[in-house]
């Protein structure tokens, strides 16, 4: 049921579904809603990562050596935590610098060389064109194999003629998609909307026929319906599956850490990752919807690899062809066919996007600079810009047929099966560049391709070199022996290093030649000008912004020159608009207006190099300009003076965060200061009226007094009597708010004695003895034999005293009074009580009488104090790390009690304080 | 002619010397010492003018003031408010609650008997 004329049409319809999504997208993009846009959209692409080479590949290489097709992906997973800082700058330099590819990034930043540029491109199209050729055989293979079902025969190769090939026609094919979708503009570090969408999708395809496959045949494993397998026996081949290891560590590290550059510096993958970004927030999604992807298409790897292993032992089938001929051997042709479209979805994506990528390079960094040296003797055409289109168009064709006859040439050859990682070995060469390049602004041009041309040869030497013996082409001894019948030199194990696989040899030597020789030769020469101007832009990326691409430039040119340098390649309108819209940006109405300055000159400069490339655009630019040369120190001190600027903006930053906090500060502090304000205007207020009371009486009498000479004697003594005690009650209150004032503002001298609290009870009941008396008072003392020692000022202490005596014996009964003072120890402490049976103190009030002026009228009368004495004791005894407090059970007097921390030493020890 | 006069403070001295001044003059005096017990004798002893103390015990000048002011049958009781509060706020509260005079300590023996006369002789 499956012939020749399905599969073709099933081919040719789905690539007709891919032009379809691709043109779709295109006129989405169009009518301004784009569906690339999307972060998932993004991560998807990146897919394309996934070629045929995973597709049919990974099931092959387990077979081989167990786990040893996962480092490809984890790799990958591992680099994208780097993502966030690594690629995101790869991203932002690109976006501002119109990066075009990664010849292009590698360029622009050691000076915007084109020999830079044309070497990466050279690497990169060695590199990559067998691999491309790769993804042509898998699209021949699985045809072939896949017509002659339900029958499983290995395809010869070469037994057709091309023209009838399939991998021919898809070539063909190919490059009409990717000339249709990839060349529609010329400015290159625009996205490809349509083809992007196209890719997305493939890789949406690919995943489900790879997850279809794995689940069919692992319910068949584990006996859950399915094909009836094999039982699993522990057949020597089986053994790296069932017992994976990771053995050995070199190479696991090796493969990974190549994998994990490849993902980033394969020519599609910064083709889909950087150029074809429209947004560098969609990362932060593919920083995890990638990783999944890899695990999920990897999922099912092993039970494919088993299964194969387990219906064809006897090894005639080729282990790579177990995604399709499992389904053909059992029977199910709609699996097959879906395996068959997974196949070439993974194929078509890598070859469209590489070709694409590759054709940029090609086209701007190889063919451009060779006719931008022609056009220095002879004029060219005036439409550069179609021509341009047309060179990239012609490239695509070209590298689609270089990759149809490597495979074509190469056959079943090593050269062209073991491919994979090689050509991975030969772009993780711009590692150094490109990495060096973003963190360290010492690298210089030559240093740069001292690195990659080392290590493009040693890649030559080691690698490819090796592959073509083996495939044949070259004598077998070249392998064992090296140059010249050297050991030292033999290619897979230089300067006697063996023990490695190939490609970790490989890896590790032409990584080593590249990393020494890019330092070795930067360092024998400081950057020059326009090297550190570039440095600045891609090392800085991740903090400067539009600002700072501050353009190093400096001479003279006309505007209308750069218009029409820009018109002959983008073309008049899209110029135009381009110029019109800068113009804009910098506040005027005409492009005719722009100064040509450095920074129009830049701006056209960038506009170009959209479209040509940084290094082609540079050299144009300045076909038309009269550019001065700028002196290293000169840019040294542009530099220098932008780093200036951002330090000071950064202290700035500093200062005005500080400058914030100390507006806080101060506005709490105000804050307080508006609260003591007020506390000090309560207090003034207070102490006025607790001084105009006594005045207004002495007034008062005094008035009386001298007014009226008749008054009797006994009247006028009893005036004279209150003009005397309202007078002592102002002294009174005058020295207290004294008093209070010395102690809160700390300047009160405390003396520190030790103090026996016996000696100053006796001492303060002896200075009130007269009031206590006058009040008709009783005084009962309580105290115990053992000498209560205290630290302590002596006269403040009796102060307290006396306040808390003369308090009892004013609110006890006038006549029937009773003032008991108990000393007892308490815990570390002594406490003096002193209690009189007055009328108490409300519950609510124990605490307020300890406030300034805060006056009890207990019992209904008015006392006679100045409301400062509990006040000015609790800060005494506060002072002395005591307590004081006010108790009133009910139906008793009040009881004021204060503790003192006892003192510890010997009573015998105290100095003779006793008067 | 012999008026009634409350004398309503916590002050014992400045009592008696209030007490003294009013006397003389020939009025009739009585004392009370504090908020509530100034207001009940207001109620009871219908004065013709009550000196008021502001800061006192149990009830304030100000509330015993309202307290009069919102009573119809003791309108025509005259009030000095008499007080060591000397800011202008309290004085300006004393006289828009209704008080008829304000004073503050310390006084002028002259002036508050000059005042009382003169707001006896409006009755």
């Amino acid at each position: 049921m499956i012939n020749g004329p399905l599969i073709i049409g099933i081919s040719f319809a789905y690539l007709g579904l891919l032009f379809a999504v691709a043109y779709w997208a295109d006129r989405r993009a169009e009518q301004g809603r784009s569906v690339i846009a999307r972060p998932t959209v993004y991560a998807l692409s990146l897919a394309v990562y996934c070629t045929a080479w995973t597709f049919y590949g990974s099931v092959g290489r387990a077979t081989q050596n167990g786990l040893g097709f996962l480092p490809i992906y984890l790799g990958p997973t591992l680099m994208t935590f780097l993502w966030g800082a690594l690629l995101l700058k790869m991203v932002r330099v690109s976006k501002a610098e119109r990066i075009t590819s990664i010849a292009d990034f590698i360029a622009s930043r050691y000076g915007k060389s084109q020999l830079l540029g044309g070497l990466v491109t050279i690497i990169a199209v060695i590199g990559v064109i067998p691999y491309i050729a790769l993804q042509l055989k898998a699209i021949a293979w699985s045809f072939t194999i896949l017509s002659h079902y339900p029958e499983v025969r290995m395809p010869v190769h070469g037994d057709r003629p091309f023209w009838g090939d399939t991998a021919f026609v898809v070539a063909l094919l190919l490059a009409a998609f990717t000339i249709l979708f990839g060349t529609r503009h010329l400015d290159a570090s625009e996205r490809h909307e349509g083809l992007v969408a196209a890719i997305a999708f493939e890789s949406i395809v690919k995943l489900v026929a790879f997850l279809a496959m794995g689940l069919f045949i692992t319910f068949g494993l584990l006996g859950l319906g399915g094909p009836a397998l094999p039982p699993i026996e522990g057949s020597a081949q089986l053994k790296p599956l069932l017992e994976p290891s990771i053995a050995p560590f070199a190479d696991w590290f090796a493969i990974s850490l190549l994998a994990g550059l490849a993902v980033m510096l394969l020519p599609r993958q910064f083709q889909v990752a950087v150029v074809e970004n429209s947004d560098e927030r969609h990362l932060r999604r593919a920083i995890w919807l990638f990783p999944l992807y890899l695990l999920l298409i990897n999922l099912f790897v092993v039970p494919i690899a088993i299964a194969g292993l387990l219906t064809f032992p006897d090894g005639t089938v080729n282990a790579d062809t177990f995604m399709l001929t499992l389904p053909i051997i059992f029977e199910q042709p709609w699996l097959a066919l879906l395996v068959y479209i997974g196949g070439l979805s993974a194929a078509t994506g890598m070859v469209i996007v590489e070709t694409i990528a590759l054709s940029t390079m090609v086209s701007n960094d190889l063919v451009l600079p060779v006719l931008l040296r022609r056009w220095r003797r002879r004029p060219p055409a005036a439409d550069l810009g179609r021509m341009l289109l047309t060179i990239r168009r012609g490239a695509i064709v070209v590298i689609l047929l270089l990759g149809y006859l490597y495979y074509w040439l190469a056959g079943e050859a090593y050269a062209l099966v073991g491919i994979g990682l090689i050509s991975f070995v030969a772009v993780a060469q711009f590692a150094p560049a490109v990495i060096g390049g973003l963190y360290w602004r010492g690298g210089t041009r030559e240093g740069a391709l001292a690195g990659l041309s080392a290590g493009f040869l040693v890649w030559i030497y080691t690698l490819l070199l090796p592959s073509f013996a083996k495939s044949g082409w070259l004598p077998r001894a070249f392998m064992e022996t090296g140059l010249g019948g050297l050991d030292i030199l033999a290619p897979m194990a230089l300067f006697g290093l063996s023990g490695w696989n190939e490609i970790t040899h490989g890896l590790f030597w032409s990584l080593t030649a590249n990393i020494g020789a890019f330092l070795f030769v930067s360092s024998l020469r400081a950057p020059n000008a326009a090297e550190a101007s570039q440095a600045g832009i891609f090392v800085d990326a991740s903090r400067r912004t539009a600002l700072a691409s501050a353009p190093l430039w400096r001479g003279s040119a006309e505007i209308a020159e750069l218009i029409t340098l820009a018109e002959r390649f983008l073309g008049s309108v899209r110029t135009r608009a381009a110029f019109m819209q800068y113009a804009r940006s910098r506040g005027l109405d005409s492009p005719d207006a722009l100064p040509a300055d450095a920074e129009t000159v830049y701006f056209a400069e960038t506009l170009l190099s959209g479209a040509i490339g940084g290094a082609s655009a540079r050299v144009m630019v300045a076909s038309v300009t009269d550019e001065e040369p700028l002196g290293l120190d000169e840019v040294l001190n542009i530099l220098d003076e932008a780093s200036q600027i951002r330090a000071y903006s950064r202290q700035l930053e500093q200062k005005s965060q500080a400058l914030e906090a100390a507006t806080a500060e101060l506005r709490a502090a105000n804050v307080r200061l508006q609260e003591l304000d007020r506390m000090k205007d309560d207090f003034i207020s207070s102490v006025t009226h607790e001084l105009r009371t006594p005045l207004a009486s002495i007034r008062a009498f005094s008035e009386i007094l001298f007014d009226d000479p008749e008054i009797d004697i006994e009247q006028r003594r009893r005036f004279l009597g209150i003009l005397v005690s309202e007078t002592e009650r102002l002294s009174r209150l005058v020295n207290q708010v004294l008093d209070l004032a010395k102690i809160e503002s700390g300047h009160a001298d405390w003396r520190t004695e030790v103090v026996e609290l016996q000696t100053v009870i006796h001492q303060a009941v002896s200075a009130t003895e007269q009031y206590v008396e006058e009040r008709g008072c009783r005084v009962h003392l309580d105290l115990p034999d053992e000498s209560a020692m205290v630290w302590g000022d002596r006269d403040r202490i009796v102060q307290v005293l006396v306040n808390l005596l003369s308090n009892a014996a004013k609110f006890a009964p006038t006549g029937s009074g009773e003032v008991w003072i108990r000393l007892a120890p308490a815990d570390a402490a002594w406490r003096v009580c002193v209690e009189d049976n007055g009328y108490g103190i409300p519950e609510s009030d124990l605490e307020l009488v300890f406030e300034k002026f805060h006056q009890t009228a207990r019992g209904g009368a008015k006392p006679g104090g100045t409301g400062l004495g509990l006040p000015i004791s609790r800060r005494i005894i506060d002072n002395l790390g005591g307590r004081i407090w006010a108790e009133s059970p009910p139906e008793k007097g009040a009881t004021l009690c204060f503790e003192l921390p006892a003192h510890p030493g010997n009573p015998t020890d105290r100095r003779p304080d006793h008067e | 002619m012999s008026k009634r006069i409350l004398i309503v403070d916590d002050e014992p001295n400045i009592v008696i010397s209030l007490e003294f001044l009013m006397m003389r003059e020939g009025h009739e005096v009585r004392v009370a010492r504090d908020g509530e017990a100034g207001l009940a004798a207001v109620r009871t002893h219908r004065p013709d003018l009550v000196v008021l103390d502001v800061m006192m015990p149990k009830l304030d000048g100000f509330a015993v003031l309202e307290a009069v002011r919102a009573d119809p049958g003791l309108a025509g009781t005259r009030i000095l408010m008499l007080t060591a509060k000397g800011r202008e706020a309290e004085q300006n509260k004393g006289l828009a609650l209704g008080a008829d005079a304000y004073m503050s300590k310390p006084f002028s023996t002259r002036d508050l008997v000059d005042k009382v006369k003169e707001l006896l002789d409006r009755t």
